[in-house]
């Protein structure tokens, strides 16, 4: 006989083994361990939700409180490596294998584990990959989410912050998986309902709320004038240039002086309705004088951001809210959007070497990609035309029936030639080559393969890779942008005029730039104070970033 | 420390007629800008106190590719550096000279 329901029936039993710890769905903070210890097998696939943002804390410290006797050797399938927990299930032998995609502030020590041997690594991922392997070879055997509330009946409200939730109980209630959610407060009534409790099995009340990073917030205070620079080249040599209405944007102080110039600089040059009306991104603060300004129409967000909830409220027109009027953000979608929906990808990265490929990962960081290489990828699936996209496919084309023609995604790099301590941008070689090899990587931990960067922006100026015509024109594109750092000064002078001259390079003074206007009084907001003036006190920054 | 002196003849004088103009501040990856209308109207002279030691070759090409650009004949410019990145220097060496031609 064809067993074909042993996986529900052991599901059925993980169950059974963890309502001795329960009252009816409900375990309290105190039992987390045991709950841990009965629903969970040895070798179990998990996913131990940390996200980009929030982060299912308490199930992380019970998780990692457990008896590595008892529970060992799980596989850990979960697209953020956030917490200090999160790697300490392996220092233990609680976790053994992981597959991620996002590791930011721990991702010296990863490194560390990596080189040591302790983690069993699968592969860096990017968020949709990993959401796609969840419902293909990584489903998940036990979730466990966080959410802001909860009822009895397991109704879980996420709050703005739904972000990776709706996937990760998808694809393991669906197919025989447990799901533990741990909320804030259990309620009588959940404010609206993010996922329904019939795909939830227990509900743990936290010992405090889950914690949430502030990722997107950024200073306009620690702004420089070379960023406002890049910013502008930006403005005037890509999006008006290309006529970008639909895009995202990275997470750099670059992008972030982009969208504090829009309401000042690019007011000025006429662009307000024809770049930058709808964006998959999450609500960045640095926004705000844009869309309080009408530049804006549509924003759909991964994630939320600390401090933004009230504004998002009183904004339903631009932002996506739920019935209770919060925000309801989706990683999955938003990441699919960015993928398919947006003309442009524009952020930065920490090297580029002469071909164009970038990585965040340095030696001694293992960073992890999150959605960049996603979004700066250009989709061969895309099958819908618009101006932007139409102009970067012939720019690249070189043979071919110009009626079989298809356009091309605008990925963009936007950096400064040197990072913090004099560490140059450009290098002849990236790092990940080196930490693959270390650590016997299969592939190589590349962020954004060459042939999917369209352009370069640096304060030197912008580098359009699409008109280049063989590998030594793009390296000496490269090499053109790449200021006074080692790779910048080996360029070939008579070259890089001739490319300035076919206006692959443009300099500042090509696009009637000078360099000396880019002035922080150009910055829409200055301070984050003015940011919260803007929002007519709807924005509420963290703690950390109010130093008035 | 690490001290730097270089000299360039120029093409012309700096226009303008201030007499000395400062600029920046002495502060992490920033640098201090003095500038000084004091020598042949053909000269200039670049001097640079820096807490990095190592980067002569990348002063040095900043600092011909401003006289290149500026022709600030005349200046002896004095930098105070903070750590500055090439970028910020060049961009402080432009705004000095523009102080000094208004």
């Amino acid at each position: 006989m064809t067993e074909w329901r042993g996986e529900r029936r052991a599901r059925d039993a993980r169950i059974a083994a963890g309502r001795a710890h329960a009252t009816g769905k409900v375990v309290p903070a105190v039992a987390v361990v045991d709950l841990l210890e009965a629903i969970l097998r040895p070798g179990d696939r998990v996913c131990l939700e940390g996200d980009n943002q929030k982060q299912a804390d308490c199930l992380a410290r019970g998780l990692s409180a457990c008896d590595p006797g008892k529970i060992h050797d799980l596989h850990m399938v979960q697209s953020g490596i956030v917490l200090p927990e999160h790697l300490d299930v392996f220092e233990t032998g609680i976790a053994k294998r992981l597959d991620y995609s996002y590791s930011g502030p721990q991702g010296a020590r990863i490194a560390k584990m990596l080189y040591g041997g302790q983690i069993e690594l699968g592969a860096v991922h990017t968020y949709l990959e990993l959401f796609a392997r969840y419902f293909v070879d990584l489903t998940p055997n036990v979730a466990l989410i966080a959410g802001v509330s909860a009822d009895r009946e397991g109704n879980l409200y996420t709050g703005p912050n739904t972000e990776d939730t709706p996937t990760v109980v998808e694809a393991t209630a669906f197919k025989n998986g447990v799901v533990v959610a741990q909320v804030n407060e259990i309620v009588d009534r959940v404010p609206r309902v993010d996922i329904p409790g019939d795909r939830v099995d227990f509900v743990v009340e936290a010992d405090r709320p889950f914690y949430v990073e502030p990722l997107f917030t950024r200073d306009p205070a620690a702004m420089t004038e070379t960023q406002i620079l890049i910013a502008m080249m930006a403005i005037k040599g890509i999006y008006a240039e290309y006529g970008i209405r639909r895009l995202n944007h990275g997470i750099g102080f670059g992008t972030a002086a982009i969208e504090l110039l829009l309401p000042t600089y690019g007011e000025k040059l006429g662009l307000k309705g024809k770049i930058a009306t709808h964006w998959a991104l999450n609500p960045h603060p640095t926004l705000i004088p844009a869309i309080e300004s009408g530049w804006v129409k549509q924003v759909h967000c991964f994630g939320s951001e600390v401090g933004m909830d009230r504004y998002i409220r009183e904004r339903p027109d631009i932002f996506f809210t739920g019935a209770d009027g919060s925000l309801r953000s989706n990683r999955a979608f938003c990441q699919t959007a960015g993928l398919y929906a947006c003309d442009m990808f524009i952020g930065a990265t920490l090297q580029i070497d002469l071909s164009g490929h970038s990585s965040t990962i340095t030696q001694s960081r293992v960073a992890g990609f999150g959605g960049a290489p996603n979004m700066g990828s250009d989709p061969h699936g895309r099958r819908h035309p618009s101006d932007a996209w139409m102009k970067a496919g012939r720019e690249g084309q070189i043979v071919g029936d110009p009626a079989l023609m298809r356009g091309r995604k605008l990925v963009v790099q936007l950096v400064e030639t040197f990072g913090d301590k004099l560490v140059p941008t450009f290098v002849e070689q990236l790092d990940a080559l080196e930490l693959a090899r270390k650590i016997g990587l299969e592939l190589a931990p590349v962020m954004i393969y060459a042939d999917d960067v369209t352009h370069i922006v640096t304060e030197e100026g912008i580098a359009n890779l699409l008109l280049c015509r063989d590998v030594d024109e793009r390296e000496q594109a490269i090499r053109g942008v790449a200021g006074y750092t080692a790779v910048g000064r080996g360029r070939d002078r008579a070259k890089v005029e001739e490319l300035r001259a076919r206006g692959i390079i443009r300099r500042p003074e090509d696009l009637g730039i000078e360099p000396l206007d880019a002035d922080r009084a150009l910055l829409a907001a200055k301070s984050i104070k003015d940011l919260v003036h803007w929002s007519g006190g709807l924005y509420e920054p963290p703690a950390k970033f109010r130093n008035w | 420390m690490e001290s730097l002196t270089f000299r360039h003849t120029t093409r012309k004088p700096l226009p303008g007629s201030v007499p000395n103009a400062i600029t920046g501040v002495v502060a992490s990856g920033n640098l201090e800008i003095l500038l000084e209308r004091v020598l042949a109207p053909d000269a200039c002279e670049v001097a640079i106190e820096t807490p990095i030691a190592g980067y002569g070759d990348v002063w040095e090409a900043v600092v011909a590719d401003f006289v290149a650009r500026a022709q600030p004949g005349g200046l002896r410019i004095s930098i105070n550096d903070g750590g500055a990145r090439p970028d910020t220097v060049s961009l402080r060496l432009l705004q000095g000279a523009r102080l000094m031609e208004a």
